[in-house]
């Protein structure tokens, strides 16, 4: 097989250049620097601050109390763009927190550590709730312990349970309901001294349910050929608005307009997404990629894959906040209902085979040239059973899969070529795919 | 039950080479044994720390905790299927499974302790896709009305799934007897613990782990039995009181360290007089109650309002590291010994908060880090040695712990 191989030679990965915003990041840049300003000004305002986890977030619930939302996973994220994640982290692990576990948490603790200095340079406030939604994740229980010591604050639980059987059973909806009626709502409304009101959180859903319409709008263009988006690299902006403080607002609802208009305009031009490597598209390869990205080197990594032609029509990813692309909307008839099943849905609550069958599904409906998998260190809810995924798509959709190994925010565990080395060898056996079936 | 005889006068020596035996079989024989005795028996495994036991019992069912493959097993397959930044017992888990090892378990539960076993329950399906597969989502909301009543509905639910694969119906009868048995086998559990916290020299840390673990194979009432049998002939050891530090165990919950690591604390002057190595056996603390309408409602409230502390569980309302300090002082130990095995995410998140407790309250610590097949144990015992020192020289040593090193 290998001397079927055409042997390429590649530039090696450079700093990759500036990328050009489109209008919809413009919006959305200004958007968090005034939801970071209000953070600032919370405790003069005195808006209560509500901490709480992307995936299984009540923003809606939380909008509907005035409540300001803080995700550390967003502020963890950001800060490993920046640059400033290895110093947070060092600074967690020197103060006795292991080597081994996820980055996410130890970079929070050493940013707050230092200052809790927002990714906008303002001052993060101390929460006032810590809302522990234990989505698809049981690192988050333990980090809210964490900060719960450090704080001194209340933490309200909302134990999400696991899709072990691949759906929903109507207990699992109930128990969710449950301890939102019994443990978060009356939480919420004793920190902020507000009766509960449905009327606003009905309204809430009905602006989430739009802004999700017109993002299962951006994501399902990508089977558009050329594809005008990247629904990895680009999607992980995307995901911005919905992911974090502003699902449930106008202002979401304005943001996933104008990139749904940007994105129709592009197909109509024949136009691929905006990359380090200018607008691609000639587009080489169509990729699915399942796990989070490297937040240390991102446009590095981004590059790795745009200098080569290759886009990602799907990912998996971009779903943990949420799972639209199969049906689900938040229904402002049944309110509570609505959250436990969004809850539930997030990705990484999703058990191994469903996993599968939807890596499966974006493999064949977006007619993707292959998959790959970025398997963080930190992340065990990801990537335990992700050598098994690899081989049970590989055999399920017949093209090759990739396997590279990273991680989010710990810029030691980001090895630039030998990465670069594994792609190039991926790419190169796309190629010989390609040229075999042709 | 599966077989076990040992004679009416057996020392200790024997009853613990007996468990050892049972423990280092890794084609879980006296399973096998006991299912070809009736065919249509069901086993089901069962992945730490905690299953509901009764549930199985009350509808016939052995339930057969699993650990992994301990320092026994060569990883071949195990390790294509996991990265290297994953702990090992899922691997080893794997590599029996795949290796035929569990062929005689019709089905596997696995409790939600962490990302990985919940995983594992999905790699499961995948490649097992015939046997019975079942998360334990226990509850991490403390409310019997709201947790309680979902628990139960789990329960209810995993008793159905059984029945409908050949198991006995759960019935009010049988699980009150199911619940009485595992009340007696925690009875003696506890004596146990007990004379560990009094006399360590007479019951060693190596040899209850032994004893304790070899239940997980066994009916409630036949490991009481066991139990039983090595509690009588521990009275009759000669053993002489040791000046050894007295220490508790925390960490090692789920993968097991290799009881060689154990043995190593031990002769470095330690004498592990509390632990949480078979925490599923130990769970609920105290009886479930048993004179009751409703025994599943009671099963699943002794989960919410009698389970003991661990890094898997929610503590709501309570203080971080309370119970561990009790439990210190309740054993009269005089310092704690953090062994988490490697990359285990909840035992290592947690450690820095427990430290943090005992610090504050003026109860030394040092930690370990081990794979279930370490090898090594030289540094450990150094460093055990360094710490019982410290301890024994300084007395009670002001909050600040010593040394905390990672050995592996
Ligand atoms: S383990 Fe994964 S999902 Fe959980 S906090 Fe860390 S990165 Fe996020
Ligand atoms: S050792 Fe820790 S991380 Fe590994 S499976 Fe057990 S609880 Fe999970």
């Amino acid at each position: 097989m290998s001397t079927a191989i055409p042997i390429r030679t590649r530039a090696p990965a450079q700093k990759s250049p500036a990328l050009q915003k489109d209008a919809s990041q413009e919006r959305q840049k200004q958007m968090i620097a005034r939801h970071f300003e209000k953070l600032a000004n919370a405790p003069e305002s005195r808006d209560k601050v509500c901490y709480t986890f992307v995936p299984g977030n009540l923003t809606e619930l939380i909008g509907s109390f005035d409540m300001l939302p803080v995700l550390p996973e967003i502020n963890a994220l950001q800060s490993g763009m920046r640059q400033r994640s290895g110093g947070y982290i060092a600074e967690a692990e020197k103060a006795g927190h292991s080597e081994d576990v996820c980055t996410y948490v130890k970079c929070d603790l050493g940013m707050m550590k230092s200052g809790n200095i927002s990714p906008t340079g303002t001052r993060l406030p101390k929460p006032d709730l810590l809302l522990l939604s234990y989505t698809g994740c049981f690192t988050f229980l333990k980090w809210f312990e964490i900060l719960r010591e450090e704080y001194g604050c209340p933490v309200v639980m909302l134990h999400v349970p696991y899709q072990e059987g691949g759906h929903i059973t109507p207990e699992m909806r109930r128990y969710v309901v449950d301890q939102l009626e019994r443990e978060v709502i009356p939480a919420m409304e004793k920190i902020t001294g507000k009766r509960f009101d449905e009327e606003k959180l009905r309204e809430n859903l009905r602006l989430s349910a739009q802004a999700e319409d017109d993002l299962v709008a951006v994501w399902e263009s990508a089977k558009h050929k050329p594809s005008p988006i990247d629904g990895y690299f680009g999607g992980v902006y995307y995901i911005g608005p919905i992911f974090s403080s502003f699902r449930g607002t106008q202002d979401a609802v304005d943001y996933y307009r104008e990139l749904r208009a940007e994105t129709e305009a592009r197909i109509r031009r024949g136009e691929g997404p905006m990359t380090p490597d200018g607008v691609v598209s000639e587009q080489r390869y169509r990729l699915v990629v399942e796990g989070p990205p490297n937040w240390t080197s991102f446009n590095d990594f981004w590059h790795m894959f745009s200098r080569e032609g290759a886009v990602v029509v799907a990912s998996t990813y971009t779903r943990v906040g949420g799972l639209y692309d199969t049906g689900f909307r938040h229904d402002h008839q049944h309110p509570l209902e609505t959250l436990a099943d969004y809850c539930m849905g997030c990705y990484t609550n999703l058990n191994l085979p469903g996993r599968v069958s939807l890596l499966e599904k974006y493999v064949k409906d977006y007619e993707a040239d292959g998959f790959l998998i970025n398997s963080v260190k930190s992340c065990n809810s990801f990537s335990a059973g992700q050598l098994l995924m690899l081989r049970q798509l590989e055999q399920r959709t017949g093209v090759p899969g990739g396997f590279i190994e990273s991680d989010l925010v710990d810029p030691r565990y980001f090895s630039r070529s030998n990465i670069d080395n594994r792609l190039q060898s991926y790419f190169q056996m796309l190629d010989a795919r390609k040229s075999r079936t042709a | 039950m599966p077989t076990m005889t040992w004679p009416q006068d057996a020392d200790t020596v024997q009853l613990v080479a007996l468990a050892r035996q049972w423990v280092d079989d890794l084609n879980l024989t006296a399973v096998r044994q006991w299912k070809a005795e009736q065919p249509g028996r069901l086993a089901i495994g069962h992945l730490p720390i905690y299953a509901p036991r009764p549930i199985l019992e009350a509808v016939g069912v052995l339930p057969v905790a699993v650990f992994g493959g301990g320092d026994q097993v060569d990883i071949i397959r195990g390790d294509s299927y996991f990265q290297s930044y994953i702990c090992h017992i899922p691997r080893s888990t794997i590599e029996l499974a795949l290796g035929g090892q569990y062929d005689c378990l019709d089905g596997m539960m696995f409790p939600s302790i962490c990302d990985v076993i919940r995983n594992l329950s999905g790699m499961w399906r995948m490649l097992f896709p015939e046997r019975w597969s079942c998360y334990v989502d226990l509850p991490q909301n403390f409310d019997a009305k709201v947790g309680g009543k979902f628990y139960v509905s789990e329960l209810r639910r995993m008793a159905r799934e059984l029945h409908e694969r050949g198991a006995l119906e759960l019935t009010d009868q049988r699980l009150r007897q199911a619940i009485a048995d595992e009340n007696r086998r925690r009875a003696v559990l506890q004596r146990l613990d007990d004379l560990r916290h009094k006399e360590p020299w007479k019951v060693p840390a190596s040899e209850v782990y032994l004893i304790s673990r070899v239940g997980g194979m066994m009916f409630a009432k036949d490991h009481a039995d066991f139990a039983e049998a090595y509690l009588a002939a521990v009275q009759k050891r000669p053993a002489r009181a040791r000046d050894n530090v007295r220490v508790v165990m925390v960490g090692s919950f789920c993968e097991q360290p290799p009881l060689d690591l154990l043995k190593t604390l031990e002769k470095a002057g330690c004498d592990i007089v509390d632990d949480d190595l078979q925490l599923g056996m130990r769970m609920i603390d105290g009886p479930i109650p048993e004179d009751t309408d409703d025994p599943l409602a009671a099963l699943a409230n002794a989960f919410l309002f009698q389970g003991v502390a661990c890094a898997s569980r929610y503590i709501a309302n309570d203080v971080k590291g309370r119970q561990l300090i009790e439990k210190v002082r309740s054993s009269g130990a005089e310092g704690v010994v953090f062994s988490a095995a490697s990359f285990c995410d909840p035992a290592l998140l947690d450690q820095p908060m427990l430290e943090t407790a005992l610090t504050n309250a003026g109860i030394p610590y040092t930690s370990l880090k081990f794979a279930e097949n370490t090898g090594q144990f030289q540094v450990i015992r150094e460093q055990a040695g360094a710490f019982s020192d410290a301890v024994k020289l300084w007395g009670e040593p002001t909050g600040t712990g010593v040394t905390t090193a990672t050995s592996c």
